[in-house]
């Protein structure tokens, strides 16, 4: 369950955006009051993200109030659909979601999709990486992939999420694009990403496919090497990491954070919800909480928002059908 | 190390400090007794106070009064309530709610705050001396060991297991394996028996299941069979614990305070296999008479899984310190709670910050220690909840019991399922099958399937069973415990018959 995966990251927000300020009265607030749904439990990423957004914006006062209500169930599914039968009467709710949104309505567990919701904006993100333990013979891609070649059944990689989930699908991803079978590489799921990194060091698995930023402390610690990111240039946070694309290995992954509204939401609500996201990223505020839980500003409002995730659909699609997931 | 121990007293005798971990031992203590706020919720509800205070010290002071109040606390309503809150005290009710309903209420609860004290205070000095060695130890176990740890915690049911029971305990012990299998696991992007309800999508919540088994049908025997009164008349006696039962439980103690610890460093195991297996080894090396008492009222079966729960949670430091790892949902949350205070936890926090390292493990013993003072006095008055007259105590329980499985997720259908289950369980309990075996078979269940499936998928099939050792042993240890047992009790009753075999 990705979504309940206890990104430490994530956990910060989550924790620390209890702890709101009382909303400061600005006189460029754009939107009264945002209710926030987050389909998951309390200390989820999701959880995390809502609250984060939700702190920066009341702070900054764009927004007077912010509220908050966890739905969990069907592993989000529950939100999803609460919010679609009752549209109506949810216009001053936004929903929080991820890139599981996508993957799961592919694979049939959503019976919605994101096309199913008004899209607001995408808001921050987390490139994948494929981390290996600091006394592994592999230091690069290219020696993965040798080591691949030489033993596919004992170069097993592993991720915090389910067969056909995010992890699996960036380690077959990757995989793919340097030119070997995606369906051969031997995918081991674990119940978390803490458990994912436990089993790396103690040598059970070869490699191991996971969030960036779970990655980077311990790689900054000697613990770990990363030896390649999913992003377009290397990353700040670990400016030694290569990516993919310098490793030759074409192709780039981003785990999106955003939120969505209810269907048929009337456009000048919509365009009020994007104007306040779009404001938020020049503020202090944001800067702060972003910065606390180190999240990666990538902002995709309203069309491009749809575009990207078409995209990322069709990427996902295409390998799940080759995986045989669909 | 000397050294250390004295940065670390220099910073938590402090009248600001110490001010912190009675605060956070109280707030603990009283979340912690409702079930479904276990430590995990009550830290995360805590940690924006603590990271407000700006201290990195001070903050882990007040987290760890926190953690051990609730863990304290959990136990509470598992031996008053048979309700319990969290998975590592399942084990606690086993024998420490007959005890609350012999009247013994008081004394349970003293042999529970001693326990988890000793438990505790022993782990943290484990940690203080071994912590650094024992990075490698907590990175000992492959999948392959885990799924064989837990086959040796499901002996726990040999417990339930008496004359007569061991088909009924087999029974429930799979109907719990069965149950453990809903939902879509960690292993498989497919949803198995959710029959298409979206609520049943991530399975059975442990909270639900556990308040439908274990507290509800309490609740509803009492209502529907209210002759069985006996003990329960509300009075408290024996609050003190003799010389000899304490003499009984030191060693009782002092083993499962070592081996929870070791088996909460391994960060795929942590405090519930802990008192799993602390309470099956101790009933297994217990003599034959003290053997029968266990699971309905010994003073033992209370003590192991209380030192090895507290034991254990002291061992997932380990990894969370010396590696950065977080080993259970509460370490991953601590693990934020230091992120957020710029304090990396991993290899290079004792030499960059040993202030840091030693405010932990002194916050770990004051932490214990206030905790002890500060419940005993109150214990008395604890207990006297049981004291309440049934028809105000029982609509009490029933409310806490659908409040604790309504707390956590906000769902109201896990209401249904608590009902509904809570009505099958009240039958079953009628019917004389023991219902603690299904809840262990859930609990262990899920671990159990995703270990064995991702050491199949790395032997590619079950060469994993001889190829490793470890596991080898482990699971020879878990079949041991189960057939000697039985093999005893057949042979004592065939001597009892008169066909004795000439010993």
């Amino acid at each position: 369950m990705w979504n309940f995966k206890l990104g430490r990251r994530a956990l910060i927000s989550a924790v620390a955006a209890f702890g709101l300020v009382g909303p400061v009265l600005a006189e460029d607030q754009v939107v009264d009051s945002i209710h926030f749904l987050i389909p998951g439990g309390a200390g989820g990423g999701w959880d995390g993200t809502a609250r984060g957004t939700g702190e920066a914006l009341t702070n900054a006062g764009l927004v007077g109030t912010a509220s908050y209500e966890n739905m969990s169930g069907g592993g989000g599914g529950k939100a999803i659909g609460f919010l679609i039968e009752n549209a109506d009467s949810n216009h001053g709710t936004l929903m929080v979601n991820s890139t599981p949104i996508v993957i799961r309505s592919l694979t049939g567990v959503f019976p919605h999709n994101f096309r199913d919701l008004t899209l607001v904006s995408g808001t921050i993100g987390d490139y994948a990486a494929i981390v290996v333990g600091k006394d592994s013979p592999i230091n690069s891609m290219e020696d993965l992939v040798a080591a691949f070649d030489a033993d596919p059944s004992g170069t097993a990689i592993g991720g915090g999420s389910v067969p056909g989930g995010m992890d699996h699908l960036v380690a077959a991803m990757v995989m793919e694009a340097a030119g070997k079978d995606a369906l051969g590489v031997k995918y081991i799921p674990y119940d978390a990403g803490g458990k994912a990194m436990a089993a790396l060091l103690s040598g059970e698995i070869a490699a191991l496919s996971t969030g960036f930023s779970e990655a980077v402390d311990l790689a900054n610690a000697g613990e770990v090497k990363i030896i390649g990111v999913t992003s377009e240039d290397r990353v700040d946070a670990a400016p030694d990491a290569q990516t993919m694309k310098e490793q030759g290995i074409d192709t780039t992954f981003v785990n999106w954070r955003g939120f969505f509204a209810a269907p048929g939401l009337p456009a000048d609500k919509l365009a009020a919800y994007q104007d306040a996201i779009a404001k938020m990223y020049d503020t202090p505020e944001w800067e702060e909480v972003r910065a606390r839980n180190g999240w990666v500003n990538i902002h995709n409002s309203g069309d491009d928002f749809q575009s990207f995730l078409e995209q990322q659909e069709q990427q996902i699609g295409d390998l799940m059908k080759k995986l045989g997931f669909l | 190390m000397l050294e250390g121990l004295l940065i670390g007293l220099q910073t938590a005798f402090s009248i600001q400090n110490l001010l912190m971990v009675i605060a956070g031992c109280l707030i603990g203590t009283f979340i912690g007794m409702l079930p479904g706020l276990g430590p995990m919720s009550i830290i995360a509800i805590m940690i924006p106070v603590a990271i407000s205070m700006g201290d990195p010290s001070a903050a882990l002071i007040l987290l760890a009064g926190v953690y051990y109040g609730a863990i304290f606390g959990g136990s509470t309503s598992s031996i008053l309530l048979n309700a319990p809150g969290v998975a590592g005290t399942v084990a606690s009710s086993f024998d420490g709610y007959p005890m609350a309903r012999q009247g013994k209420a008081g004394k349970a609860l003293t042999i529970a705050a001693i326990a988890s004290f000793a438990g505790g205070t022993l782990g943290a000095v484990l940690l203080m001396v071994f912590a650094p060695a024992l990075s490698s130890v907590a990175l000992l176990f492959h999948s392959a060991e885990y799924f064989a740890l837990m086959v040796v915690g499901l002996s726990a049911i040999a417990a339930f297991a008496g004359s007569g029971q061991v088909a009924k305990a087999l029974i429930m012990t799979i109907l719990g394996l069965i149950m453990a299998t809903v939902g879509e696991g960690a292993l498989f992007n497919l949803p198995r028996f959710t029959m298409g309800i979206m609520d049943l999508q991530s399975g059975f919540g442990f909270i639900t299941l556990a308040m439908a088994m274990f507290a509800l049908p309490e609740a509803l025997f009492l209502v529907l069979k209210p002759k069985d009164l006996k003990g329960d008349d509300g009075e408290i006696k024996d609050l003190r614990i003799t010389r000899d039962e304490a003499k009984a439980i030191a060693p009782v103690i002092g083993r499962q305070s070592v081996q929870g610890f070791f088996i909460g460093v391994l960060p795929g195991a942590g405090a519930t296999i802990a008192s799993f297996l602390g309470y099956a080894v101790e009933r297994n090396i217990a003599p034959k008479k003290e053997q029968d008492e266990f699971g309905k009222g010994s003073i033992k079966g209370l003590a192991a899984p209380e030192s090895a729960n507290n034991a254990a949670c002291t061992g997932s430091f380990v990894p969370l310190l010396t590696l950065g790892i977080p080993g259970s949902g509460t370490t991953a949350i601590l693990l934020g709670a230091l992120i957020a205070l710029n304090v990396t936890p991993g290899p290079r926090l004792m030499i960059d910050e040993p202030q840091i390292f030693w405010a932990v493990i002194m916050s770990m013993f004051i932490g214990n220690l206030v905790l002890l003072i500060l419940n005993l006095p109150l214990i008395p008055y604890i207990a006297k909840v049981l004291a309440v007259p049934r028809n105000f105590l029982i609509p009490f329980i029933l409310f806490f019991t659908l409040m604790g499985a309504y707390i956590g997720q906000n769902n109201a259908t896990e209401l249904l399922i608590l009902v509904g289950f809570g009505i099958c369980a009240t039958a079953l309990k009628f019917a004389d099958y023991p219902l603690a075996p299904l809840l262990i078979g859930f609990i262990l269940g899920g671990m159990m399937e995703d270990n064995f499936a991702r050491s199949m998928q790395l032997y590619d099939g079950i060469a994993f069973i001889w190829e490793r050792p470890m596991t080898l042993a482990l699971l020879i240890i878990a079949a041991l415990l189960v057939v000697l047992p039985s093999y005893r009790a057949r042979r004592s009753k065939a001597r009892a018959d008169g066909v004795a075999d000439g010993d």
